[in-house]
This record gives C-alpha cells, sequence and structure tokens, in this order.
C-alpha cells in the first residue's frame, strides 16, 4: 500500500519506455506533466472540501449550524459555489488598470501551484526533488507578493489600494522570521533538500529540538498567509475585502482558490520540516501526510475563529521587535547546541 | 539537475494555462451586460471622491528598507546553515560576528524609530 502511488508510476514509465519506444527525457517530462495534473487535481479537490470544513467548523464554534441545504450535511455547497462563479458576470471596473487588474488574477494562482513541486507526499513522492528545496518553497512564496500589489493598484479603488500596501508590508515583514525559523531545521539536517529533511527526522521530530523554531514558524505562515488574526489586507469591517474588493466572478474565485492552495502548501511545508514529514507507523505514509496536514489545517482554522484580529501597529512592532529578535537568538542557541553535542560525542 | 527545473518549467505552464483556462470557460458561459453603474467603482454606494494613486505612508517603504537588508542576511545565512556542522567553531564564530553587525543595525533603526508605526 505504501508505494501504491509509486509502483503505479513506475509501471506507467517502464510502458512508456518499452511499449510505446520514447526516450527516456520525453518520459520523464511526461510523468511530471502527469504529477502536475494530479497534485493540481489534489489541490482543487482539497480547496472545495476546506472551504466547506471552514464554514462548518466556524459554525460549530460559533453555536451555528452553517451550510447545511444543499446535499446531504450541506456537502454540495462549495459545489455548487463554484458553478455560481463561473456563470457570474466578470466586472472590470472603468476606471481600473484593466491589463495590471486582469493579469493580477492569473499570477496569484501560479505560485500556490509552483509551491507543491517540492512537498513529499509521501515516501519517495516529490514531484521534483530539489537539492534546495526549502529555499524554493520560501522564493516562490514570496512571490504571491506581487499579485496582492499589482490587485491593490491595478483595481483603482481606495480599500484595494490600502489592503495591497498592507499584504506586502505584513507579509515582507513576516517573511523575515519565517525564513530564520526554518535555519534552525537546516542548520541540524546540513540539507536543502525536502527528502533529506524528512530522513533526518527518523529518530525525533523536529518540534521537539525546535520548539521555538515552529511557533515562530507557526505565527508567521499564519501571517504570510494573511488569515486571522493577521488578515488586515483582507479585514471585512474595515476594507470590505482588500485588494480583491473589486473583483467578480472567476477572476475572484481565483484569488480565494490560491489563498487555500497557499494554506495547504503552508501546512504541508510545516509537516515536512518539523512533524517528521510523511512519515508514520501502520498506515502508508501518504495517508499519514494527509492526516497531519490536515491536523495543521484543522490548528490554523482553530486560530482564525478564535482570536481577534490585531491593530496594525502591534502587527508591525511584534514582528519587529519580538519575532526576528527571538529567530535570531533562536539561531544562536542552536548553533552553540550543536556544537557543544558535537564536542561531547567526540 | 537540469531535468529538475524543466520539471519545475513545467509547474509553471500548467499554473499559468490552468487559470486562463478557467477564465476562458467562465467567458464562454457568463452574461455580459455592462452598465456605467455596475462599472463605477465600489465604494459604500457613494461616488469616488478624488484619486486613488496618491503619495503613499513612508512608513511602509521604511520597512520595505530594513527588509532589504535582512533578506540579504538570509542568501548568506542559508549556504552556512547547510555546512554547519562541517565548518567548525571558527565559521560559527564568524557567523556571529557577522549576525551582531545586523543586530546592530537593527537597534539603530530601533533607536531612530523606523520600526515605530506612525
Amino acid at each position: 500500500m505504501d508505494k501504491l502511488f509509486v509502483n503505479a508510476g513506475a509501471g506507467l514509465e517502464q510502458w512508456m519506455v518499452s511499449g510505446l519506444g520514447l526516450s527516456s527525457i520525453i518520459t520523464n517530462l511526461i510523468m511530471v506533466v502527469i504529477q502536475v495534473a494530479m497534485i493540481l487535481s489534489f489541490v482543487l479537490l482539497n480547496v472545495l472540501y476546506l472551504v466547506y470544513l471552514e464554514r462548518k467548523l466556524s459554525a460549530y464554534w460559533q453555536q451555528r449550524l452553517g451550510p447545511n441545504r444543499v446535499g446531504p450535511r450541506g456537502l454540495l455547497q462549495t459545489t455548487l459555489d463554484v458553478i455560481k462563479l463561473i456563470s457570474k458576470e466578470d466586472i472590470v471596473p472603468q476606471a481600473a488598470d484593466r491589463k495590471v487588474f486582469k493579469l493580477a488574477s492569473i499570477i496569484v494562482f501560479i505560485p500556490a501551484v509552483m509551491l507543491y513541486a517540492v512537498i513529499p507526499f509521501g515516501k519517495d513522492m516529490i514531484a521534483v526533488d530539489l537539492n534546495m528545496g526549502v529555499f524554493y518553497f520560501i522564493a516562490i512564496s514570496s512571490t504571491t507578493t506581487i499579485a496582492f500589489l499589482m490587485a491593490g493598484w491595478g483595481s483603482n479603488n481606495k480599500y484595494s489600494l490600502i489592503g495591497g500596501m498592507r499584504a506586502v508590508a505584513q507579509m515582507v515583514s513576516y517573511e523575515i522570521p519565517f525564513v530564520f525559523s526554518i535555519l534552525g531545521v537546516i542548520m541540524l539536517t546540513g540539507s536543502l533538500r525536502m527528502s533529506d529533511i524528512v530522513a533526518a527526522q527518523n529518530d525525533v521530530w523536529f518540534i521537539v529540538l525546535q520548539p521555538v523554531a515552529f511557533l515562530i514558524f507557526f505565527i508567521a505562515g499564519t501571517a504570510e498567509l494573511n488569515r486571522a488574526p493577521f488578515d488586515l489586507p483582507e479585514g471585512e469591517q474595515e476594507l470590505v475585502a482588500g485588494a480583491t474588493t473589486e473583483y467578480s466572478g472567476m477572476r475572484w474565485a481565483l484569488f480565494f482558490l490560491a489563498e487555500y492552495a497557499n494554506l495547504i502548501a503552508m501546512s504541508a511545508l510545516a509537516v515536512t520540516l518539523f512533524l517528521g514529514g510523511p512519515a508514520g507507523p501502520w498506515a502508508p505514509s501518504w495517508i499519514w501526510f494527509i492526516v497531519k496536514v490536515y491536523i495543521m489545517i484543522y490548528v490554523f482554522m482553530w486560530m482564525r475563529w478564535t482570536f481577534p484580529r490585531i491593530r496594525i501597529d502591534h502587527l508591525m512592532h511584534f514582528n519587529w521587535k519580538f519575532l526576528l529578535p527571538l529567530s535570531l537568538a533562536n539561531i544562536l542557541v542552536t548553533g552553540v547546541g550543536i556544537k557543544i553535542y558535537q564536542w561531547f560525542i567526540q | 539537475m537540469q531535468q529538475d527545473y524543466a520539471g519545475i518549467g513545467i509547474f509553471f505552464l500548467i499554473a499559468a494555462v490552468f487559470p486562463m483556462i478557467v477564465l476562458a470557460t467562465a467567458w464562454l458561459v457568463r452574461p455580459k451586460r455592462p452598465s456605467p453603474e455596475k462599472l463605477s467603482t465600489y465604494e459604500c454606494g457613494l461616488e469616488t471622491q478624488g484619486s486613488t494613486w496618491v503619495q503613499f505612508k513612508i512608513s511602509y517603504f521604511l520597512y520595505a528598507l530594513i527588509f532589504v537588508v535582512f533578506d540579504v542576511e538570509t542568501v548568506f545565512l542559508y549556504p552556512w546553515a547547510v555546512r554547519f556542522s562541517s565548518l567548525g567553531l571558527f565559521a560559527f564564530v564568524e557567523m556571529v560576528i557577522f549576525i551582531a553587525i545586523l543586530v546592530i543595525g537593527l537597534w539603530y533603526a530601533w533607536k531612530e524609530g523606523a520600526l515605530e508605526w506612525m
């Protein structure tokens, strides 16, 4: 069971080489295309039901019922929402910068899918096992900022502009502690490759060795995703919908899709770096991956519906005056710890 | 190595083409009935006043400047972290000095009030 997808992939590759007589390079590329298609459908299916899950969970936390009309227990709600969104009129405001406005909804989606290239979905189940996997993830995830700035500026709407500016300021600021918190894990592993990081956690998960780094990672990750208590860029009571105020129909759906795809990717990164990756006893590794990712997503949602939004000056001060020095201290303590450990071993 | 990045390229292509296909599908089925009211800028039902594209708050720029400093620092820190356990004590002390210089920079920015949200 553990090797189900790996063996299926290997069998398909074997068939293409021997049965169809294709060269190995072309076969590899075709395999990547199949992998992307599978990852894309995995992400889309999960996003569809994450929206349902979030609405349902938030309803229970607030003692409501949540969506329960469409289908059994409201399970078809999000599916019908997508059909509704496809058939909605696409409104581009007269005053907007049309090119920037339209391009932003496509650009926001690109990094959200590209992130999954280096995510280990199970044992030997990484689409592209780059030798600088973590760095690739950080680099790609930071480009989401551009789409928000484009959407905010291109809409020519005051709410959008403030929302876009806030998104950029917040995502850029919290990227520093985010990147520094991962450094502790890299120092322990000695490699940026995702499979090496998973293998290094065979004996003990890095959440045990790096608890402070995990907390910093989690807080900064929440801010990178623009989720409450860091949802200032969206702030529906003050900014309507932030950078996406002027978007409607399928363009808006793309922003929504990217937001949830980023949530899954961030949870998957947290699982890979701190929670032992897809490894686990008894069950196949890909089931463990999904279970762990959903636990992380649950915590993210729990946070969102528990804490009130914080003020923007508190947001900035918390990052620059607390998280950043703390993450630097964490690197120092980790370095001293590793050196002392090596000294005692030898 | 090169094949890895060809894979990344395929990821990019599909990620870029997919939203275009979705938007094209939506374009086929959705209604197109624009009217001046519908295309006006949304501002809670009121007419917009003044220009949106104005000079913006300077605080955002200051944060961006400090961000650049620390982001460049990470580029130096990552290779060091990868080779950390084999580098020995000298490299560790050297990196502590490097971080200390940046911490002094942060302290200066803090003292000058660049980290304050005004």
